[in-house]
């Protein structure tokens, strides 16, 4: 997640990587997201400029692009910090703990669901089960994964990013 | 494929590889490179070993089975010369422990049968080769050299396999429906997207062996007629993603993927549709949608995929698991897998059993075992030697059952009668400190937030249900609450669009059926009876076993607590948030939780 990177060439990457194909709609929105943290809307102008071809009968507008970015939950179309913490709101972490620790960790980061600090340093959001219930509660930050988290690890965790 | 004398699983589980898995990894190639040893030792990568936390970066060498733990880059040249130049064991780098656990999947209990997750941690997914050589792709030979199409649906039909994502329709008479629709090209589509809380079988299948899903794929398509196939994975699945990919591509090098499979003149080939995070994408008309690139919103039914499905072809979709076992059946034979399971429910299936169950994890298990064998029998019981209260089969499109169903044999009718449903095989075990209107809320807050707004009575019904819930857990519920529920739950039960919104309120319903009581007492008396509701709890210290020692009152971050030091604290109650610090931070357990007046 690096938004200092130039987005015109990560729209373009993608674009070129997955091939302008309606089907390659959401690879190309999934890899701005992850290549720029979420997709601003300059990125969703440029990518139906290379992805609108009438003379492939292939028309795109750019409601329809937006509409694909903010339907999935994976794809942000809202600014994020530097990091991004994603903990898992599902009954199995939630009754493995999750509950106490979900208090914990917004009190540890002054944050409710979907706020970003004014540093800019950390957005807290919840997603759905990540399918890693065997060690739950999980939080992820960034790309890296905790599993069996309880809240006096958090302070710790947290350090890790700056 | 190469013999060697001995095996080397490296673990690069995440917390492995932050700790430097990759660099151990390295250093033991150089090594063996160095010693001349790489032709006689093969290193692979393999998920978790043992607990990462404690043991990682680790590795497990086999055919001794010894588990080398905490390893440093330093460390490998000493390893490499005593354990495989002159094979003596290593002690000073021996794991602790001497069992060795996959977390996720152990070894099998005296009840398992393991058809699906045969090969999960036994083989290298990255290597086609390891599945060959447990028969991998012979079961694609035989269907495509010896058997028509409509004798592959005979075998799958004579099986008795029924769809094992959840609704259980008959794999065999869904194919022969595609196969029928006089149009093409026709499609296949495997649904990967496993978003049901507490299921994750599927991903242990696509990152473990994600060869026997394409071979039933590639069977199915034949039995089709299907020239082109999609797994739609979901994208929290990176690894199953990543492992996909590379079996599809090996797949193709060996030609049981692409044009002319096996020279047989069959050509189908596949690729991998990611997800990006929305759960109804696991419905079939949504997947569909998504995969061409859509919001993933369904449609209503007819037509069904069979008729139009992608692009407008007609298109089959199966599940992870009902491909996986596509191979098996036609190796082993239709009557071998009818023999397991119960009359309507052939074969096995698996569960992942999460919760407050001590052996959480994969389990797979004939159809017709009751919940109580997989509770207590291969679950080991309830965690801290606590009550059974309830377990939640089916996903949050299921239902919550009771003590009293716990000799209930499973199987898709058995738990269909109980009110409850099969799913994909999510089993959420809860003990007896938990609140079933606090399940219920949760439950919903789960659809209300995955209902993708197309038709209204998901859209706003879920909503509804939800506030109605919380009102309760918050101690504002009134006696007509109960009503308002009732008729909500039937409204959106019967109006909703596709199967996500009609089973919606199936959590509610099963709760407010087996637990009324619990609701009853959060209305009327104010009261939560498994003191889970913070607004319906309060802390009172207990005069004769507090000791003073003060750490209650220096812990409580609103400064509710008073008292002098060797003297009883008191909390006040005007200013407690019921937050539970001073019930954790207490070594005397001199903090009790009450509820009611």
């Amino acid at each position: 997640m690096n938004p200092t990177k130039d987005l015109t060439q990560i729209v373009q990457t993608a674009v070129e990587r997955h091939g302008a194909q309606p089907d390659a709609f959401i690879p190309i929105l999934l890899e701005i997201n992850h290549e720029y943290g979420y997709i601003p809307a300059q990125a969703i102008r440029q990518a139906r400029v290379l992805l609108h071809q009438p003379e492939e009968h292939v028309l795109v507008s750019e409601g329809q692009l937006y509409g694909v970015a903010s339907f999935y939950h994976m794809l942000s179309v809202q600014a994020v910090g530097r990091h991004v913490v994603k903990f898992c709101e599902s009954a199995p972490c939630h009754v493995q703990g999750g509950r106490e620790l979900w208090r914990a960790v917004q009190q540890e980061l002054g944050l409710q669901a979907g706020e970003t600090d004014p540093q800019n340093r950390f957005t807290l959001k919840t997603v759905s089960c990540l399918g890693l219930c065997g060690v739950g509660p999980v939080m992820v930050v960034d790309d890296d994964v905790y599993g069996n988290v309880t809240p006096e690890q958090l302070p710790n965790i947290f350090a890790r990013y700056e | 494929m190469a013999f060697y004398r001995s095996h080397v699983l490296v673990s690069v589980d995440p917390e492995c590889l932050k700790r430097g898995a990759h660099e151990v990894l390295d250093a033991l190639n150089d090594e063996l490179l160095a010693q001349g040893l790489l032709d006689e030792v093969q290193v692979l990568e393999t998920s978790r070993i043992g607990d990462p936390h404690r043991f990682g970066p680790d590795l497990l060498v086999y055919p001794e089975n010894v588990h080398y733990a905490n390893l440093d880059v330093d460390d490998i040249p000493y390893l490499v010369e005593e354990h495989f130049l002159k094979g003596r064991t290593v002690e000073k780098f021996r794991a602790q422990e001497k069992a060795i656990s996959d977390e996720e999947l152990g070894a099998p209990k005296p009840k398992e049968v393991r058809i699906v997750l045969r090969n999960c941690g036994k083989i290298d997914p990255h290597n086609i080769e390891d599945y060959i050589a447990e028969d991998g792709y012979s079961a694609l030979a035989r269907a495509l050299t010896e058997l028509s199409p409509e004798q592959v649906i005979d075998e799958v039909a004579k099986s008795g396999l029924r769809g094992r994502g959840g609704a259980g329709f008959p794999a065999a008479r869904k194919w022969q429906l595609c196969r029928q629709v006089a149009d093409n090209p026709k499609y296949l589509t495997c649904n990967a997207d496993e978003g049901d809380p507490g299921a994750f079988m599927n991903r242990r299948v696509l990152e473990s062996d994600p060869h026997s899903v394409l071979e039933g794929m590639v069977i199915a398509a034949y039995a089709i007629g299907a020239s082109m196939g999609y797994v739609y994975c979901r994208a929290e699945y990176p690894i199953a993603v990543q492992n996909l990919n590379i079996a599809i591509a090996q797949a193709r090098e060996f030609g049981f993927l692409g044009q002319n499979i096996f020279g047989t003149g069959f050509s189908f080939d596949l690729e991998v549709r990611m997800g990006a995070g929305a759960f109804v994408c696991g419905e079939e008309t949504a997947l569909i949608a998504s995969i061409e690139g859509k919001r993933g919103e369904p449609r209503p039914r007819p037509p069904f995929p069979a008729q139009k499905g992608v692009w407008g072809k007609p298109t089959n979709n199966n599940n992870v698991e009902t491909y996986a076992v596509v191979p098996q059946i036609l190796l082993h034979g239709a009557e071998w897998y009818a023999s397991m399971g119960t009359e309507k429910s052939k074969g096995t299936k698996t569960f992942a059993v999460a919760g407050d169950v001590v052996n959480t994890g994969l389990i797979e298990v004939p159809f017709g075992i009751t919940l109580r064998e997989v509770v207590y029998d291969v679950g080991g019981g309830i965690k801290d030697g606590k009550g059974f209260k309830a377990i939640q089969t089916g996903g949050p499109m299921g239902g919550g059952l009771t003590a009293e169903h716990l000799d209930l044999p499973l199987d898709y009718e058995a738990l269909t009668a109980a009110g409850s449903m099969m799913g994909s095989g999510g089993l959420i075990v809860m003990d007896e400190e938990t609140c079933m209107v606090d399940m219920a809320r949760f439950f919903m807050e789960f659809t209300q937030e995955e209902s993708c707004g197309k038709c209204t009575p998901c859209r706003v019904g879920t909503r509804r249900l939800l506030e109605l819930l919380e009102k309760i857990c918050d101690g504002q519920g009134v006696p007509q609450d109960l009503n308002t529920l009732d008729d909500l739950c039937h409204e959106i039960t019967q109006n909703s669009l596709c199967g996500l919104g009609q089973g919606a309120p199936n959590p509610v319903i099963s709760m407010m059926k087996h637990f009324r009581a619990e609701f009853e007492a959060h209305i009327y008396e104010k009261r939560c009876p498994a003191k889970v509701c913070r607004a319906l709890i309060h802390y009172r210290i207990e005069e004769q076993t507090c000791t003073g020692c003060t750490v209650c009152a220096r812990n409580c971050p609103v400064e509710a607590i008073s008292g002098a030091r060797r003297q009883a604290h008191v909390i006040d109650l005007e200013k407690c948030i019921r937050c539970g610090i001073c019930a954790q931070v207490c070594n005397f357990n001199a903090v009790a939780v009450e509820s009611g007046k």
